[in-house]
């Protein structure tokens, strides 16, 4: 355990997103959770060592780059395009993806001009981690899970995304170990670009249905 | 069971507000929480589900207050200590017990086999239950007519595994409810929802 006053995480977080952070006292959920995992590390049951190792991951090794990867794959390979959405937890192993926790069972969801897809999950928080990491914090919130089965085209008129009438929505509430993908519709202008530049082009809420593909020009 | 959690089509709940630029953890504590979550999974004494129906059994007015990770860390407590691996006592006051312990599923009496009941684009219906115990059917999908669309093999039934009843294995099909059946006439007409499901949740239509 570091000692009680060392705030080494604090202050990489205040570097990132919030700059009084480091000077604010330790919340109370601070306080608790300290004290829970100092009970539990006397207990032997786990490493503190271990534990950063595991924040680490999570902060910086997965994330939406690696579903990024697999859509740009999907946009440039169609043999790979075919083998994702027939079967998409053996297809992100190919580009290294570990299907691991919360992957096991990967379905990819292909957006075209006539049907928009959109991932929710209604009774908890279901996300397909391997591929877009932890989920944001909208994703997990009321608003989201209570309103995206019952009213999607609202929702994404709020994300800036308007669904013409003539194109079908589809939902996908992740009520089992399931989890689902959304491979958005490779921008117009972007014919012989490279795998690596159209990844960037995949924003993490064009794969859960709630974005598009970033036009050409936003990568410049 | 009908908790707080179970929101699929409710009204009131507020405006979806993104956050541009959003760090992974916005207080270094939920890494923590986290972290200590996932080693507690791997200590091998609660499955995910009995964990999800952990979250549940929080009572709605403090599910509804409480952030995304202090769920997460109030249920860790609460089954540390029922798994006996730290009492009471040992975490303080500042974790008081939260929410009911006695729930009870519902699973049905008929045989399932782990061998597919239903072929994709049969008609099925989903039960109208209602239990007090852990299920992953929600309440806006019951008794509601859809179609398969997938198999997705044999999975165990949560509704037994969060309740420690084995992992009883079952088919789960993908279904395809068209909006209208589950909104009524002034959803769209285009529109659907997908759910997965267990073959304990289903019946011919």
């Amino acid at each position: 355990m570091p000692p009680p006053d060392d705030h080494r995480h604090d202050r990489g977080h205040s570097h990132d997103h919030d700059h009084d952070h480091g000077q604010a006292p330790p919340s109370d959920m601070a306080l608790r959770v300290k004290a829970l995992e100092s009970l539990l590390a006397e207990k032997g049951l786990v490493d503190p060592a271990a534990l950063d190792a595991i924040i680490d991951t999570y902060e910086h090794k997965v994330g939406p780059r690696n579903g990024a990867r697999v859509v740009a794959r999907a946009w440039t390979d169609p043999a790979f395009r075919q083998r994702l959405l027939a079967d998409a937890t053996a297809a992100i192993i190919e580009l290294g993806c570990d299907g691991g926790l919360e992957g096991r069972f990967l379905v990819a969801l292909e957006n075209t001009p006539e049907v928009h897809n959109l991932v929710v999950c209604t009774l908890c928080s279901c996300y397909p981690w391997a591929v877009l990491g932890l989920p944001p914090v909208w994703y997990k919130s009321p608003p989201y899970r209570s309103r995206a089965v019952i009213d999607p085209r609202g929702v994404l008129a709020e994300f800036g995304l308007r669904i013409p009438d003539e194109v079908e929505v589809r939902v996908w509430d992740s009520t089992a170990e399931v989890r689902y993908m959304v491979v958005p519709e490779r921008p117009a202008g972007t014919e012989g670009w490279t795998e690596e530049a159209l990844a960037a082009l995949v924003t993490r809420d064009s794969m859960i249905g709630v974005g598009r593909g970033l036009a050409p020009e936003a990568a410049a | 069971m009908n908790g707080a959690h179970d929101m699929g089509g409710m009204h009131g709940l507020g405006p979806v507000v993104p956050e541009a630029d959003e760090p992974v953890f916005h207080e270094c504590w939920e890494g923590h929480v986290l972290a200590l979550t996932l080693a507690g999974f791997s200590w091998g004494r609660w499955t995910v589900d009995k964990w999800r129906h952990q979250h549940e059994k929080i009572p709605g007015t403090d599910y509804l207050r409480m952030t995304y990770y202090e769920k997460w860390a109030t249920s860790l407590v609460e089954l540390m200590v029922g798994a006996g691996l730290v009492t009471r006592e040992e975490v303080g006051p500042a974790w008081p017990a939260v929410g009911t312990q006695g729930t009870a599923p519902w699973i049905s009496a008929r045989e399932v086999a782990t061998e597919p009941g239903f072929r994709i684009g049969d008609k099925v219906r989903t039960r109208n239950i209602n239990p007090t115990g852990h299920t992953r059917l929600p309440r806006y999908a019951r008794g509601r007519e859809g179609v398969v669309t997938r198999l997705h093999g044999a999975h165990v039934l949560p509704d037994a595994t969060a309740h420690g009843l084995g992992d009883r294995r079952q088919p789960l099909y993908q279904v395809r409810f068209e909006a209208a059946e589950l909104w009524g006439p002034d959803a769209s007409r285009r529109d659907a929802v997908h759910l997965d499901l267990w073959e304990d949740y289903l019946d011919h239509a």
